[in-house]
């Protein structure tokens, strides 16, 4: 251990918190965490609460594990890790139905799945397990947010193509449609995240050379 | 290292203490999650007799508009009666009868395995000095449960109004049944022919335009849809047929 204290927002630290929502994003470098992303973008009122949720449960989750890593036996690790991201993920849940009934029915099964999100327990496993506190709420918020980015992302698209609104509101003016626009049903439906999120990937690889595998 | 007896305690304390903390949040949540549900509830009951209420105002609205909520058997006879926050007759109120429940007793009724008789809710809806009934519907669909309320006017005969929501149909296609368009199409339809005998509405692949069925017991299905449209057919037909001999004994005597 380091006898001076590392500042709270040192460079490091800094960098957990922004490397995931470029370099290091968990969707299109990664490639975790994808069916959801698929699932709950057609709208984006949506894809904000769920990338709400996940950040909720990736930066306290993180945390949790991150104070109990000593405590906790490596061959029961994945058990209690488990064990943390469900408890969180049916509270989030619970809360949700609560509060903001409407967007909860629209997630449906998708919030009880932020349990099976490769990000959640990739983090707790190469993260947490081996980090402060500190670091580990800020390389959660970072990588949920890397992971919320792209959904709000795809979200927008999918939602200003497929139903001519944003964020509820419409935005296609009416006279677009008299002379005949229509909006693109296809983005509605699943395949279309798959093709955007490519789409992504794709922007981004040509921007970042160095993520471009032989 | 660890003991195994470490493992074991720690493994025992840690599920005490999230079962403690999830069930404690549980019940602090229930009464805003089960206002949320009901209110959805009287929500769909309303929207389906032609009165938009957001959610937040649906329990007034419902208290204002319906005059009374019943409960009839399949022999037609009022079992129940709910006027005015006061159960008069029978032992629940209507509004809180799970359809799910009653749908399962009537098959099993049909085989003689049922303890008791399936009881029917139904809510009369006084807009405008008109009167309406409406029936609660429950069904599936493809994916998992469909339902939803009809409307109808005085004569217990003619469709006022529909609502259908579902739990996870394909969006785009079956999951158009919670649309307007959709349900406006049944507005005006008929579930009874000339002779009297009950024949429901019908969800037609396909156009009813291009069928033999009279147009005045169908409206077009969604294209894409057609099992979410087939269970919309199957739902209307098992829900609305429990309340024949109810209209036969009482809506037609009366004109």
């Amino acid at each position: 251990m380091s006898s001076t204290r590392e500042p709270l927002f040192s460079s490091k630290n800094i960098k957990l918190l922004t490397t995931p929502l470029g370099r290091e994003n968990p969707i299109t470098v990664q490639v975790l965490g994808i069916c959801s992303a698929l699932a709950v973008t057609v709208k984006m009122q949506p894809a904000f609460v769920m990338a709400v949720s996940v950040i909720a449960v990736l930066a306290v989750g993180n945390v949790v594990i991150s104070l109990l890593r000593k405590t906790i036996a490596p061959r029961i690790r994945i058990i209690v890790q488990l064990v943390v991201a469900a408890a969180l993920v049916i509270l989030v849940d619970q809360i949700l139905k609560a509060f903001v009934y409407d967007i909860s029915k629209q997630l449906s099964v998708f919030v009880g799945l932020i349990i099976t999100n490769c990000i959640i327990m990739g983090r707790f496993e190469a993260f947490s397990m081996s980090n402060k506190p500190w670091p580990s709420f800020l390389d959660g918020i970072g990588n949920a947010s890397g992971y919320g980015l792209i959904l709000i992302v795809v979200a927008f698209f999918r939602e200003l193509l497929g139903s001519g609104t944003i964020w509820g509101y419409p935005v296609i003016p009416q006279f677009l449609y008299d002379i005949g626009y229509k909006d693109n049903g296809l983005m509605i439906l699943p395949p279309m995240a798959l093709i955007v999120v490519g789409t992504i990937i794709w922007v981004q690889r040509a921007k970042v050379k160095e993520l471009i595998e032989d | 290292m660890f003991s195994n007896r470490y493992i074991y305690i720690y493994a025992s304390v840690m599920v005490i203490i999230v079962a403690a903390a999830l069930s404690t949040a549980s019940e602090l949540l229930k009464p805003y999650q089960n206002k949320n549900i009901e209110n959805e509830k009287f929500q769909g009951i309303l929207s389906a007799a032609e009165v938009d209420v957001p959610r937040s105002q649906a329990n007034e609205a419902f208290e204002e508009y319906i005059v009374e909520e019943l409960a009839i058997n399949s022999e037609g006879d009022v079992v129940c009666r709910y006027v005015d926050g006061k159960l008069i007759e029978g032992d629940v109120r209507p509004f809180n009868i799970v359809l799910k429940d009653e749908l399962k007793l009537k098959k099993d009724f049909k085989y003689g395995k049922a303890k008791r008789n399936p009881k029917w809710p139904l809510y009369i809806m006084d807009i405008g000095g008109e009167l309406k009934y409406v029936v609660p519907l429950q069904g599936v669909g493809l994916w998992g449960a469909i339902w939803g309320n009809i409307a109808f006017d005085s004569d217990f005969n003619t469709v006022a109004g529909t609502s259908f929501d579902h739990k996870s149909e394909t969006p785009g296609l079956g999951a158009e049944i919670n649309t307007k368009e959709f349900q406006n199409q049944f507005k005006g339809k008929q579930i009874f022919d000339q002779n009297g005998n009950f024949v429901s509405v019908s969800v037609v692949k396909g156009g009813v335009a291009n069928s033999a069925i009279n147009p005045i017991h169908g409206v077009d299905a969604v294209s894409g849809g057609t099992i979410t449209s087939n269970g919309t057919s199957e739902m209307l037909k098992d829900c609305i047929e429990n309340y024949v001999s109810y209209i036969k004994k009482n809506i037609n005597n009366n004109e």
